[in-house]
């Protein structure tokens, strides 16, 4: 038993700041709003040149077989800088679903390149016109399509860095990969939602402090008041209650039982309501300028609100929780406990 | 990071589960707060504990301890709670006290007042709190005035759980003329030296399990000081630390009654209002949550961490989830809620009601987030 991220985990989630920090600032966020776009190429190459794309391609794929935990570190600090190409969907979630498929796809072969997925409990998928291909649902099968062998229809969201497209597609016009693991690629994307939910909460209570520390009212420091250090105060122990769940699910993912399953939906669940909690006490504590477009705050709002819906809304995940209390023992020494042959057995029965 | 238990942790948790088996009460004990007798078959269940060298786990062997490692800790106190053991009487010296002393006690006072406080045959309150020093501890103005070899003590300490029955307390003493964090020492007294008058003060659930307590002119040795003259403050934060930060609450004790909460929402799910499944639900995973969270503390701590302000968050965030269970259990309840149960029963009401003192005791949940909002996160003063 051992609850710590290795050194090189650690040295890992440092690159991910420091890359993602100084590509990814304010300043660029600004430009690309004023280009109505959500991309930078100069970020992009920077990205793929250090691997974060290959994280979970195994090695003969040519990727660099690590595991979920190394990519989650790498989505809180994508969330932490809202960042707005789609590393997690494609990296974290597509081209491992395409190397478990069919590993010697040539798509693979490029790490520029991206990969869009469709998966069925979203109605519209993130940055689709751009991606090299996309990986759409039919009857459990996998089919991917180039964007030209679809119809992609642009939807308006709230979000200012994110694009979305509804999908109209032919099976006869796409590749059949066959049977496809979904469960596995919804628990991914989930589970790297809830680690880009942990970045957007902490960035946006890191924002609202610095701003308390400088604004002055009735003579003092706002954040010298305790109305105002208590809304962040309450947003950070969301934070620190929400990370180690997220952690523990990246490393049990691999488990894919019900137990593993419940940990994911958990860590959605807690980092985004943690989001969601930080997002709004930053607004109120940068008042007015909060509501302003002029002040971040409410790209980490935007991104949380949209975050929260996708890849399985609350509902969804508490129901998945709720499966593995009520049909598995539960108690104090279950915290780290695995499915059994007979409980899943004892599971299939009730659901059928 | 690796979320299984070794061979060994498997092996020790059987162990600790068998003797357990062997040895719990078959009839729960009346609670040590209620009464004398409560209190003292509390103190011969120590004893019990001690017997199978179980009083307090991760202390030395040559204090009464099996000196265990922090995983081990949480271990046992998962087989405790789920084994329904009886509430730890002495916690406020096994848990606060205890490890304030391994870390600022002299060999000689190690070996005076660790293994007596494993046993059980030396049972500890907390004398901090007056009544104009609450929140604001460092406004403590009972005084230890030096004499010789020995300190004589004046004062007026209240909020001390467990003085009632216990027989040693630890408290804050300032020298004359000193103000604030400076000048204050930790000494111990005994609850029954001359001079010392302890006066129960009744709880919301009727129990007496704290005090108020009177000193005038209490004489004690030099030798039952905690750690130098003055630097009281400095070794009360290092056991506040501990109190918040991981041994007052295990995530145990919340896993068990979530699980207990799951029971109470299947046999209740046809009467009661749907939408409270959420909250079941909920309960659950704040539970779940508060484990994780102290694994991953305990796993640090034993890399070579030390506790810092975020401990204030683990306090914060078991007694509210404290709460929020138990009302989910009074909601379920409906009508029933507010009924006093039959020995025996789950007793949701009294624990709702134990529940509410969670945000006060230990650092009111409002010092604590003034504590996160300053030291976590720097916001000024």
């Amino acid at each position: 038993m051992d609850f710590t991220l290795s050194d090189e985990q650690q040295m890992f989630a440092v690159t991910a700041r420091t890359l993602l920090g100084d590509t990814c600032t304010p300043d660029h966020w600004r430009k690309m709003m004023e280009r109505d776009d959500n991309t930078d190429p100069e970020r992009w190459a920077e990205i793929v040149e250090n691997g974060f794309t290959l994280v979970l391609l195994p090695e003969e794929a040519g990727g660099m077989g690590l595991g979920e935990l190394d990519f989650a570190l790498i989505a809180e600090e994508a969330g932490y800088v809202a960042l707005p190409e789609p590393l997690i969907e494609s990296a974290g979630v597509a081209a491992p679903m395409l190397a478990a498929l069919a590993p010697e796809h040539p798509l693979l072969a490029d790490p520029e390149a991206t990969i869009a997925v469709a998966h069925p409990l979203n109605p519209v998928v993130v940055d689709a016109d751009r991606a090299a291909a996309i990986l759409l649902e039919r009857d459990g099968h996998a089919f991917l399509a180039r964007a030209d062998q679809v119809r992609l229809t642009p939807v308006e969201t709230i979000d200012p860095l994110r694009r979305l497209f509804r999908v109209e597609w032919d099976a006869d016009n796409a590749e059949d990969l066959g049977l496809a693991d979904w469960d596995l690629a919804l628990d991914r994307a989930a589970l790297f939602a809830a680690a880009q939910g942990l970045g957007l909460a902490q960035r946006a209570v890191d924002m609202a402090v610095e701003y308390a520390k400088e604004r002055q009212q009735f003579g003092k420091p706002i954040g010298s008041y305790q109305a105002v250090k208590h809304h962040l105060a309450s947003a950070q122990v969301a934070i620190e209650f929400a990370r180690p769940v997220v952690r523990a699910a990246a490393a049990e993912i691999g488990h894919r039982d019900v137990q593993a399953r419940s940990r994911v939906s958990h860590a959605k669940i807690a980092a985004l309501e943690a989001a969601d909690k930080a997002t709004r006490a930053s607004i109120q504590v940068h008042g007015a300028m909060g509501y302003s477009w002029e002040v971040d705050a409410h790209l980490f709002l935007k991104r949380t609100l949209a975050l929260t819906q996708s890849w399985g809304t609350p509902a969804f995940h508490r129901a998945r929780i709720a499966a593995r209390l009520f049909t598995q023992p539960a108690g104090p020494d279950q915290t780290f406990a695995r499915e059994t042959h007979a409980a899943a057995a004892t599971r299939e029965i009730i659901h059928a | 990071m690796d979320l299984s238990y070794t061979p060994e942790q498997q092996a020790f948790r059987a162990e600790v589960r068998a003797w357990l088996e062997a040895h719990v009460p078959a009839e729960p004990l009346e609670h040590f707060d209620a009464t004398r007798e409560g209190f003292e078959a509390h103190r011969e269940w120590e004893g019990t504990l001690k017997s199978g060298d179980w009083g307090m786990v991760t202390w030395p062997k040559e204090y009464g301890g099996r000196g265990l490692d922090l995983i081990e800790w949480l271990i046992f106190e998962e087989e405790y709670y789920r084994a329904g053991a009886p509430g730890r009487v002495n916690q406020n010296g096994i848990f606060l006290l205890g490890p304030t002393l391994i870390e600022f006690g002299t060999p000689e006072q190690k070996q005076r007042f660790l293994p007596p406080m494993a046993s059980g045959e030396e049972i500890w309150a907390q004398a901090w709190s007056e009544p104009q020093a609450g929140s604001d501890l460092a406004g403590v103005r009972a005084t230890a005035v030096r004499d010789g070899d020995d300190y004589v003590l004046n004062g007026h300490k209240i909020w001390s759980s467990r003085a009632v029955f216990a027989d040693w307390a630890f408290g804050l003493f300032r020298e004359p003329g000193t103000e604030r964090h400076k000048g204050m020492s930790l000494i111990f007294f005994p609850l029954d030296a001359p001079g010392v008058t302890v006066n129960a003060i009744r709880k919301i659930n009727g129990h007496v399990g704290f005090a108020e307590i009177f000193l005038e002119d209490v004489r004690v040795p030099a030798f039952n000081r905690l750690g130098d003259e003055g630097q009281g403050w400095h070794i009360c934060m290092a056991t506040a630390g501990f109190e918040r930060g991981l041994m007052l609450r295990s995530p145990a004790r919340y896993q068990v009654a979530a699980a207990a909460l799951a029971g109470l929402w299947q046999d209740h799910k046809q009467d009661a209002d749907p939408v409270l499944e959420a909250d079941v639900v909920r309960a659950f995973m704040n539970a779940d949550a508060y484990a994780l969270s102290i694994y991953q503390t305990a796993s640090r701590l034993m890399a070579g961490a030390k506790i810092g302000p975020e401990a204030s968050t683990n306090k914060i965030f078991w007694s509210e989830l404290d709460i929020h269970l138990h009302q989910t259990a009074l909601s379920i309840l409906g009508p029933k809620a507010e009924l006093v149960v039959q020995p025996g029963e789950h007793d949701w009401l009294d624990d709702y009601i134990f529940a509410l003192a969670g945000p006060i005791y230990a650092g009111s949940n409002e010092i604590q987030r003034n504590i996160i909002a300053e030291r976590m996160l720097g916001l000024p003063r």
